[in-house]
């Protein structure tokens, strides 16, 4: 093992530059963006179908706002909107650097990215179901929950895979704030000191993360979908 | 006359699309008995749904107004009910459409026990509910099933049994027989005429096909343009439409006319008068035309002859040329209407040279 990887021996297991280290950095940079920056998603995603011309809340300046928060958002590169939003960071978290201080970053990118995905999957609910519910007497609240949310989870399941897939690679960028996690031990002791060895492992470690969220996310997605025969 | 349930008054619905205004609806008015069942026949794009969809108010008119049993929904380019009042009084009205709209992530009685999310039974009585309403339309044994699982005709009955949660006075049918094929469709027809009779229900039924109304309908109004052009009850409709499009939709009448252009006459002698005849089926195996020439020894020669099942009723039509001097004439003309014969006198003009 050392003498065919032998810089990835030596980076070791625990330790602040670890193997260890850096998978549970990337996990926690997974993890909590996904909880935070994923409710706030949501609830834009459906503040987004709801509010828009034609929606059962109809809004025009709610959505307005909504979809100009998310544009925005998402117009930005991940890698500048580290270093742009670094004083509300500062604000909320205490501290520009570290893992802790990625999480806010991560949070807003995967909010943006997560807001659109939810509207179209939304979206994919036929209009006739909302207004068979409206003829039923449903109320708002039954119609965004039994309708929207229920008829659409399969593909909201398909989209966070999705999201999540491309929040794992946000988190490889947060090493330039010195969050680690292993997109940082891919380049910085990979790449950056010609360890090749170390940046094969990272993205094969990668990699693995990746499929395991794809796997998961499929069956889920199987099992919950009664639409198609 | 009655208390109509539903009232349409001097509707009108416009949309913008883009620059351009177009006006759906143009100044309807519409009152429909309890009890009925009235069909609203058009060719798509003729405002049938977008009236329709005032009633319960899934459409809000531009102009107008709206009052079901009594109750005033809309007047004076306003909603006179608040939102949540609204959400309850549309439990009154059930509608199904023509893709059903079914719930597809939920089971078939989950779609039937969801309209009943805010009703004041407890839980182990709306299931009860549901179960007779299932049984109601046939599907008892499929209620764990998903939509998905079943036929077209299968769906469109869990979406009849959703609408009948609440136990409706007014149930909207939408072009709910479209998608499916001629024997779902009668079924399904016949499903919403025993449930007419059963519940009391009043049914309002729009679609493009005369076969529908004509099963099943005792009243139709047409629709062409946002506009009705002619109304009345299924018969006199349906055996002496007045407008071209009428024509059209009911098939009969169509093929009489063409028959009769088919004779080729050019007029009528001046002791002919052409006369159609419509008679109730119970009158069916009385040959009026023998009993004619016996009594009043006046000839009619049959042109065109045909028996349509209205309303689950036979109804004849014959088209006859009636010879003899005006005396003859009248009595015959006496004589048939005894016999509880409608007789209509028919323009020839109108016929052979128009």
């Amino acid at each position: 093992m050392s003498s065919f990887l032998p810089n990835v021996v030596q980076l070791g297991w625990g330790g602040d530059n670890g193997w260890g280290t850096s998978i549970i950095q990337t996990i926690y940079m997974t993890v909590w963006p996904a909880i935070i920056g994923g409710l706030i998603g949501l609830i834009f995603g459906i503040a987004l179908v709801v509010t828009e011309p034609g929606g059962i809340l109809e809004n025009k300046v709610l959505y307005s706002i909504c979809d100009k928060i998310v544009s925005v958002f998402r117009a930005i590169p991940f890698i500048i909107l580290l270093a742009f939003i670094a004083p509300v960071t500062q604000a909320i978290v205490g501290t520009q650097i570290g893992t802790t201080a990625a999480l806010v970053p991560l949070s807003i990118g995967f909010f943006a990215f997560y807001a659109r995905q939810v509207q179209v999957a939304l979206k994919s609910v036929d209009q006739g179901k909302i207004e068979a519910a409206q003829a039923i007497g449903s109320t708002n609240k039954d119609i965004i929950f039994d309708v929207y949310l229920r008829e659409s989870r399969s593909e909201l399941i398909r989209v966070s895979t999705v999201s999540l897939i491309s929040l794992v690679s946000l988190t490889a960028m947060a090493g330039a704030i010195g969050a680690g996690g292993l997109g940082n031990t891919a380049i910085s002791y990979g790449y950056d000191r010609f360890n090749n060895d170390v940046t094969l492992v990272a993205t094969l470690l990668v990699l693995l993360f990746v499929l395991i969220i794809q796997v998961i996310g499929d069956l889920l997605a199987k099992k919950l979908n009664h639409q198609d025969r | 006359m009655a208390k109509p349930i539903i009232d349409l008054a001097n509707i009108n619905v416009t949309f913008k699309q883009g620059k351009e205004v177009v006006h759906a609806v143009k100044d309807v008015s519409l009152s429909i008995e309890k009890g009925d069942i009235y069909g609203i026949v058009g060719y798509s794009g003729a405002g049938k749904s977008t009236l329709v969809r005032t009633i319960n108010l899934l459409q809000k008119p531009t102009d107008g107004s709206v009052t079901i049993d009594g109750e005033s929904f809309f007047k004076d380019h306003q909603q006179q009910l608040s939102n949540k009042e609204l959400q309850e009084k549309r439990r009154n009205i059930g509608m199904i459409f023509q893709h059903f709209n079914l719930l597809n992530e939920t089971t078939v009685i989950e779609n039937v026990l969801f309209a009943l999310k805010h009703s004041k039974l407890d839980d182990d009585a709306q299931e009860k509910k549901a179960l007779e309403l299932l049984e109601l339309v046939g599907l008892k044994d499929k209620a764990d099933f998903y939509p998905v699982q079943l036929s077209g005709g299968e769906q469109q009955r869990v979406s009849i049994a959703r609408a009948l949660a609440n136990d409706p006075e007014i149930l909207i049918s939408d072009e709910a027989t479209s998608a499916l094929d001629p024997q779902n469709t009668n079924q399904i027809l016949d499903l919403l005429k025993q449930i007419n009779d059963k519940l009391d229900l009043t049914v309002v039924l729009i679609t493009h096909e005369m076969d529908a109304v004509k099963r099943v309908a005792n009243k139709i109004a047409v629709m062409e343009h946002g506009q009705i052009i002619e109304r009345g009850p299924l018969q006199k409709v349906f055996l002496q439409p007045q407008q071209e499009l009428t024509r059209q939709f009911v098939g009969g009448s169509l093929a009489a006319v063409d028959t009769l252009r088919a004779f080729n006459l050019d007029h009528l002698a001046d002791d002919e008068e052409l006369f159609q005849l419509v008679y109730n089926g119970n009158n069916v195996t009385k040959s009026i035309i023998i009993a004619l020439y016996k009594e009043l020894g006046v000839e009619a020669s049959m042109l065109y002859g045909n028996i349509e099942i209205l309303g689950g009723e036979p109804v004849g039509t014959l088209f006859v040329v009636v010879k003899g001097d005006d005396k003859q004439r009248q009595a015959a003309v006496k004589f048939l209407e005894d016999n509880k014969v409608t007789v209509t006198k028919i323009d020839e003009r109108r016929i052979w040279n128009e």
